[in-house]
């Protein structure tokens, strides 16, 4: 009987593996990692290491994937990685994944941690798998505090203002630290250089080499049994297996939907002269955030360095406090205390650190990803012209972005002399619906904007939200610009407007612009009463002014 | 027992496969369209007005030099760019890519053999951009191009293919 088809592609299939096996040992050496022995005692509480290798894994992926795209230096930075967010395909979930990953590894990792020591799995002769296992959770940690600053944006500048300056403070070495972390004139291109370099050179390969070692010691030492485990012991593979694929699919599902349906922050780009920015760090750090505000002049130094250094310095000795004999998990209690304390004490911090930072003011907000913000850097008596331009239905024949009836504004070079256009609004072509009544000033700075138009107003009238547009035009039309200045156009007899939304809130702008002399005493400002859509407007205008 | 241990390997072993699948294609994917699909296009066609109409003769092609905002990635560059463009009787106005279609070497209009030369490989094209000699794989890339109150707009690049 002659073999079947199926029988002769196993055989060359077979004969394949062998060649390989002969060659490489690569067949004996996985089936000797996946059928290892465990305790029969193993189950869905130690998955938590494979998950927290998935996690990296998927950071190492996504961020070679993000370095493609991106350019490591200031100002270009912040482009590239809105380039990413808003132009490159599936750029905004490559991202979502990169940058929400990064807080599913600190979960991760600390779960691990966790169930390692309610399960005293650091005991001896497991002390160096235990040790190896804190210097990788300083790596994540370091992975999250250098990546953060890479976006550029105000929130990645402020964030690492702070850090870099608690470093500094350290006794001794502090100065040191700062030197080395690029941060001596302050945050700037030296510093992102080096946090650069550090995150994509020197913590990757730093945090593989110790995971491998991590990894070979649980081999080398086995899954720890629940002391009073006397069952046979079972294989990895493929129980254990399907266990840890479940858990890391899980993980990977949360991730995934956070990457596709959370928003990531993206504020402006960073602004160092922006002293009423607030920083806060990322969420995990919080509780840090939090300690460091009960410690005030020369105890600072308590909170920011010695507490965090001393909570280290115990973590790495767990083993050689706790020398006990093992016990099972249900009765170490001392563990389970330890860990609801430490877990109920970072959770208040967490909170009291959310409770006690007051929101940033409207307009350092995150930055629209959609809006160009073009319109930001025109005077208001442009912006409003585009608003006149809107009112006027002028689009209905000028189209905007494509062919229309007439040539598309944005698109062409407009020749046409200041003299031909003010007829040309009034009396557009014979067909238009009636024109809407505009006073002669309103007329000339419609006139005005298409003499001088640019690439920025041209990108204004297109995308410039309405918002903008009304406030800009209410602001025309109470004069504003006779006591203040906005983008350098206008008077000084008043404050400058530009970045009032830094340190004004909408509230304090309402209130000011109904009664002025309480909010400001001795102003000349008189009064405007404003309806409620004006308000709206006027105020929505003010507070998004770029600094 | 035997066989209640073979079903559920089988079950263990589906399951991790199955899993596995999913989760390669959900990252496979999304790195691919990533890494193949180009970015989308932050400006459209432009037109770039390259000069007055009337300093052109018939048959005579001028390099007309003009300015273009080219997206390049995360940046808009603004470059100078030039064109060769000839008013052609039967054909109308052209304007040619100022690139010899061979090896991209920038070429001149020979005025005593009526004739674009390129410098480069001898590539030689007629006033309507057909190659006469030389190893040039194809005619004259040319650029839209159209006439708005005397001015000339110089609009996006056209592949050879295109024009027939």
């Amino acid at each position: 009987m002659s073999p079947s088809s199926g029988e002769k592609r196993v055989g060359r299939l077979r004969r394949i593996i062998d060649w390989i096996e002969d060659r490489t040992g690569a067949e004996t050496a996985l089936k000797t990692f996946l059928y290892e022995d465990i305790p029969a005692s193993s189950g869905w509480h130690q998955v938590f290491g494979s998950v927290a290798l998935f996690a990296f894994l998927v950071q190492a992926f996504t961020g070679v994937l993000l370095a493609f795209n991106y350019s490591p230096s200031p100002g270009e930075a912040y482009n590239s990685v809105r380039y990413i967010m808003t132009e490159v395909t599936a750029g905004r979930l490559i991202r979502g994944l990169h940058h929400w990953g990064a807080s599913v590894m600190i979960v991760v990792v600390v779960l691990h941690m966790v169930q390692v020591f309610l399960w005293g799995a650091y005991k001896k002769p497991r002390e160096a798998t235990w040790l190896a296992g804190c210097c990788l959770l300083l790596l994540t940690l370091a992975f999250g505090l250098t990546g953060y600053l890479l976006p550029w944006d105000n929130r990645a500048y402020w964030g690492t203002v702070v850090t870099t300056q608690i470093i500094g403070s350290a006794p001794i070495v502090g100065p040191y630290l700062t030197r080395l972390i690029g941060g001596s004139g302050g945050v700037g291109v030296v510093t992102f250089s080096r946090f650069y370099a550090m995150h994509v050179l020197l913590l990757p390969p730093l945090t593989m080499l110790l995971a491998g070692i991590h990894i070979y010691l649980v081999r080398k030492h086995g899954v720890m049994a629940a002391p009073d485990d006397t069952r046979p012991h079972k294989k990895f593979f493929p129980e254990q297996v399907f266990k840890d694929t479940v858990a890391i699919f899980l993980v990977f599902t949360i991730l995934f939907l956070m990457a596709v349906l959370v928003r990531i922050p993206m504020e402006r780009i960073a602004d160092p002269t922006d002293t009423a920015y607030i920083p806060r760090p990322e969420w995990y750090f919080l509780f840090l955030f939090q300690t460091l505000k009960f410690f005030e002049g020369p105890l600072e130094v308590v909170g920011a360095v010695i507490l965090p250094n001393l909570a280290i310095l115990l973590l790495f000795l767990v083993p050689f406090i706790d020398r006990g004999r093992a016990m099972r998990v249900a009765r170490r209690t001392t563990a389970m205390a330890i860990v609801a304390f430490a877990a109920l004490g970072w959770a208040g911090l967490t909170a009291a650190a959310v409770a006690t930072t007051p929101k940033q003011a409207e307009s350092s907000a995150a930055a629209e990803l959609n809006e160009p913000g073009a319109w930001q850097e025109l005077a208001p008596e442009d912006l409003a012209a585009v608003g006149y331009f809107r009112a006027e239905n002028c689009a209905n024949c000028h189209a905007i972005g494509r062919q229309g009836p007439a040539p598309d504004l944005t698109s062409i070079q407009i020749r046409q002399p200041s003299t031909w256009m003010l007829p040309h609004f009034k009396q557009p072509a014979p067909a238009t619906a009636p024109p809407v009544p505009l006073s002669d000033a309103q007329w000339n700075s419609l006139v005005a904007f298409f003499s001088k138009m640019n690439e920025k107003s041209a990108e204004a009238l297109a995308s410039a939200p309405q918002f903008a547009v009304d406030g800009a035009m209410i602001y025309q039309k109470f004069q504003c610009g006779a006591c203040h200045q906005i983008n350098g156009v206008g008077q000084r007899l008043g404050p400058p407007l530009n970045g009032v939304g830094m340190h004004r809130t909408r509230d304090w702008l309402i209130g000011h612009f109904n009664d002025p002399k309480k909010f400001s005493p001795g102003t000349i400002m008189p009064p405007y009463r404003f309806n409620e859509k004006d308000m709206n407007a006027i105020t929505s205008y003010l507070l998004a002014l770029p600094k | 027992m035997a066989e209640t241990t073979t079903d559920r390997r089988t079950f263990y072993l589906s399951v991790v496969y199955g899993l596995s699948a999913i989760m390669g294609m959900a990252l496979g994917i999304p790195a691919l369209l990533y890494l193949f699909v180009p970015p989308r296009a932050r400006q459209g066609n432009e037109w770039v007005d390259a000069g007055d109409v009337s300093q052109l003769r018939p048959n005579v092609p001028e390099e007309l030099q003009f300015r273009r905002r080219r997206v390049d990635g995360w940046r808009v560059v603004s470059e100078k760019t030039s064109a060769w463009v000839v008013q052609i009787p039967k054909e109308g106005l052209v304007a040619f890519s100022p690139q010899c279609t061979h090896l991209g070497c920038a070429y001149h209009w020979d005025d005593s053999k009526k004739v674009f030369v390129c410098p480069c490989h001898t590539s030689a094209f007629s006033i309507d951009g057909k190659v006469l000699e030389g190893p040039a794989p194809r005619p004259l890339d040319r650029y839209a191009v159209k006439v708005d109150r005397g001015h000339i707009l110089i609009g996006p690049l056209q592949k050879a293919s295109n024009v027939a």
